[in-house]
């Protein structure tokens, strides 16, 4: 980076100069490739998005027109591959049906489906490799036939002829087994016109494929003569019969996914009640660590009071340390049959409450768990917005006889919520995809009854969105996708309100 | 503050004293349990909250050594802490860097330079920042499965792609910067660009000095991100000795193979170094914060 700019400088050197066009050169050179890579793989969406990123490059750092634009080029090419495309293209997959069953592309997919072999098992046996020079023949005992040299380097087939009696350096099977990369590429052709392919660690054996391409959208199944049409719309090869046969593919299914989140009962149901116990657990979680920092920061703040710093110290102890120590903490202690808070509980009380499979007792504590490692923050900016608060307004209003209590909710609380507002919004936005928290804590358990798709009591939005796509109900990435658009027109509201608040903060601090 | 009745001062006082204590004494039950839970013989909870018989069993497993007991058994690490410690710090320092010089540069850019667009582009930023990367996991997963093609290195279960992800954390940081370097008097860059200074040489000569304290705080807070981060290490990590410390250390609490001991011992051997770096760096932190998420 250092030289490319310094080589923008004005009275540029030609040395520099040339060393610019050959960096930037070899990069675009490699964008250019990694694209070609991703089309040759099925993906030109990614490889297109390369190529304007290397011809962006090539554009910025290759003229020195946009010098000033090369300082925001890297950040915000950061920016938009790893935020903004991926937020696009999550949309994107909301309207196809990617999952683990249409994981792969219409390609990749009819690969697949070719590369399925039968094997004869009356033709299999044995066979033994005889090296002849750089080159190999293979000797098959039971026929007693050799075919003609091969290199097994590449795939390739060999003719076989009869022969009487071993032929001579036969390998043995350990240095055979090496040659297995060579042996699955190569055909051996009988003398009848048969082919006999590699169909085991030791044996070769007559092999057809299960499905033979007929033309771009049709499959001859091998073994019945069934023709296979692929169906565009559902991204599977469908049999006369009307039965699917995976692989599938990925393709476009419009609004599906939106139509089973809105009309199909067994998702809408968990849907509904996930998103309001998100909204609860975000506004329960904002609120609280609000009044507790708020709280125990006017304690903190109270000039009478003596070893403050202690106090400080060792009250944003569950701020410092890593966060997803004290949740994997709080669940061992949580623990039902063998945690400390039962133990204690029991020993105290004669109750053993079931934290994680009681849905009220599960969200309980994970409020309780969020309150612990959210309030010191709120605490530290509390402490920050009371200094701010002047003193004499306080003062005064003491003179005059107000309460303690009087004082603080009539003057402290309306100066210090306005600034605070954008951090709360901002809070509430963090709390509304805590994913860490619920991963960590309860993995969104215990389970909803009756539902399509596993959902908990204390899934949130996100979590439950993470569970679709990577835990029990096989990976369905697309219906994933529809849930987080709706997530994203959640979250778009409150950074927007968080936008407008900023901006008022701002403007009252121009007006002071 | 105004005058006030000596006796009843010190009721409050104590009151203070006497809630505060409390309450420390209830977010602190944590630690120490760990700490007691950690020096306790075998994996399981039964018996009393300190343990009879002190045994640094866990702790030699956390440090990744073998342990042989009073009987002769010898018992292997589960897993491999320090590995996942190194990777976490690894990848935490790494990414912390990249984010740092991105977001400084960009900041500069922000605040110095004009262009068009310069306004639309920040009002962008901000909305942006509120969309966590952990929402587009799923694109995210769709992506590096496909650049795995082109080379493993920025596949699936590698931190190089780990590294790319956390990059995108900088829209926050380049507000908080971009905050501190509209702070600097005009007058300095005036008087650079006066004696023939480039754009990049009054960014690397005059705000880059100036913004050592703000970096630290923003690498630090970045470091401390990285560290904590679940859901995209759980999702671009496969293999356990790629594992980062977060998504490894849930392992020991599996069901099936509840290891509560060797957890205590390895989280109190990971966690410590981290809430040290956190609270020496803490005063700087809040200001920063504050600071930062104020200024528009």
């Amino acid at each position: 980076m250092a030289t490319l700019d310094m080589a923008g400088s004005v009275p540029a050197q030609p040395q520099q100069q040339w060393l610019r066009y050959l960096i930037v050169g070899g990069l675009c050179l490699a964008g250019f490739y990694s694209a070609f890579v991703l089309y040759t793989v099925d993906q030109p969406l990614f490889g297109v998005l390369l190529i304007a990123l290397a011809v962006g490059f090539a554009i910025i750092f290759g003229t020195r027109r946009f010098y000033a634009t090369r300082f925001i080029f890297p950040g915000l090419a950061a920016i938009l591959i790893f935020i903004a495309f991926p937020v696009v293209y999550t949309v994107y997959l909301g309207f196809t049906n990617y999952s683990s069953f249409n994981l792969l592309t219409y390609e990749r997919a009819i690969e697949v489906l070719q590369s399925n072999k039968t094997i004869d098992k009356s033709t299999e046996q044995p066979f033994l490799v005889a090296a002849e020079g750089d080159a190999y023949r293979i000797y098959l005992p039971d026929a007693g036939l050799i075919s003609g040299p091969v290199s097994l380097e590449s795939p390739e087939s060999a003719a076989l002829e009869p022969i009487s009696g071993e032929p001579d350096n036969l390998l043995a099977a350990r240095d055979a087994v090496r040659l297995r990369s060579g042996l699955q590429s190569l055909d051996l052709v009988l003398p009848d016109g048969g082919i006999l392919k590699n169909s085991g660690l030791r044996t070769f054996a007559a092999v057809t494929p299960e499905y033979i391409r007929i033309d771009e959208d049709h499959l001859e199944r091998t073994a019945d003569g069934m023709i296979l049409t692929a169906n565009h719309e559902t991204g599977f090869f469908v049999t006369e019969d009307g039965e699917q046969v995976p692989p599938g593919w990925r393709v476009n299914v419009g609004w599906k996914n939106y139509q089973r989140i809105f009309a199909s009962e067994g998702v809408r149901a968990p849907m509904v009640a996930i998103f309001i116990w998100t909204v609860i657990f975000a506004l329960l979680s904002v609120s609280l660590t609000f009044a507790v920092g708020l709280a125990l920061a006017t304690i903190l703040q109270w000039p009478h009071l003596k070893g403050k710093p202690v106090y400080r110290i060792l009250l944003i102890l569950p701020y410092a340390v890593p966060s997803f120590i004290s949740i994997l903490v709080f669940k061992g202690l949580f623990n039902q049959n063998f945690g400390e808070i039962n133990l204690i509980l029991e020993a105290l009380f004669g109750i053993r409450p079931e934290w994680f499979t009681n849905g009220f007792l599960a969200r309980t504590m994970i409020v309780i768990v969020n309150v612990w490692l959210g309030y010191p923050y709120m605490m530290l900016l509390s402490m920050g917005f009371l200094q701010a608060v002047p003193e004499d307004h306080k003062k005064a209003a003491a003179l005059e006889g107000a309460s303690a209590l009087r004082v603080f909710f009539t003057i402290t609380l309306p100066q210090i919520i306005p600034p605070f507002l954008p951090l709360l919004i901002a809070a509430f936005a963090f709390n509304f995809n805590n994913l860490v928290l619920i991963l960590l804590l309860t993995r969104g358990g215990p389970d909803i009854p009756g539902t399509v798709i596993p959902a908990g009591e204390t899934d949130i939005l996100g979590s439950f969105t993470y569970r679709i796509s990577f835990m029990d109900s096989g990976q369905q990435f697309g219906l994933a996708g529809a849930i987080t658009f709706l997530i994203f027109l959640v979250v778009g509201a409150i950074a927007y309100a968080n936008f407008v608040a900023m901006r008022r903060v701002a403007n009252r601090g121009k007006q002071l | 503050m105004i005058v006030e009745n000596p006796r009843e001062l010190l009721v409050k006082k104590i009151f203070a004293h006497g809630f505060l204590i409390v309450f420390i004494a209830l977010i602190m039950f944590p630690f120490l349990m760990v700490v007691s839970i950690s020096l306790r013989e075998g994996n399981f909870t039964i018996g009393s909250l300190w343990p009879d018989n002190p045994t640094l069993e866990h702790w030699v497993l956390a440090f990744g050594f073998d342990y042989t007991r009073a009987d002769g058994t010898v018992i292997s690490p589960p897993y491999p802490v320090m590995l996942w410690m190194w990777n976490s710090v690894k990848i935490g320092l790494i990414a912390a860097a990249g984010v740092v010089a991105l977001s400084t540069i960009s900041a500069y850019a922000f605040a110095r330079i004009r262009f068009p667009g310069r306004a639309a582009l920040l009002d962008g930023l901000f909305l942006i920042q509120m969309f966590p990367t952990t929402l587009t996991l799923v694109a995210l997963f769709a992506i590096f499965d496909a650049l795995g093609e082109i080379s493993p290195v920025i596949g699936i279960d590698s931190h190089v792609s780990l590294i790319l992800v956390y990059l995108s954390g900088i829209t926050m940081h380049i507000w908080t910067i971009k905050g501190y370097f509209d702070s600097v008097d005009p007058a300095l860059d005036k008087a650079a660009q006066i004696d023939g200074a480039t754009p990049w040489q009054t960014f690397r000569y005059i705000f880059l000095p100036l913004a050592v304290p703000i970096v630290a705080v923003v690498f630090v807070l970045v470091f401390i991100a990285t560290i904590n981060d679940y859901p995209v290490a759980s999702v671009l990590i496969r293999a356990e000795e790629n594992m980062t410390l977060a998504v490894g250390s849930r392992l020991y609490l599996n069901e099936f193979k509840y290891l509560w001991g060797d957890f205590a011992a390895a989280a109190i051997l990971s966690g410590l170094p981290i809430t040290v770096v956190f609270l020496i760096a803490q005063r700087y932190l809040v200001s920063g914060l504050s600071e930062g998420a104020v200024k528009g």
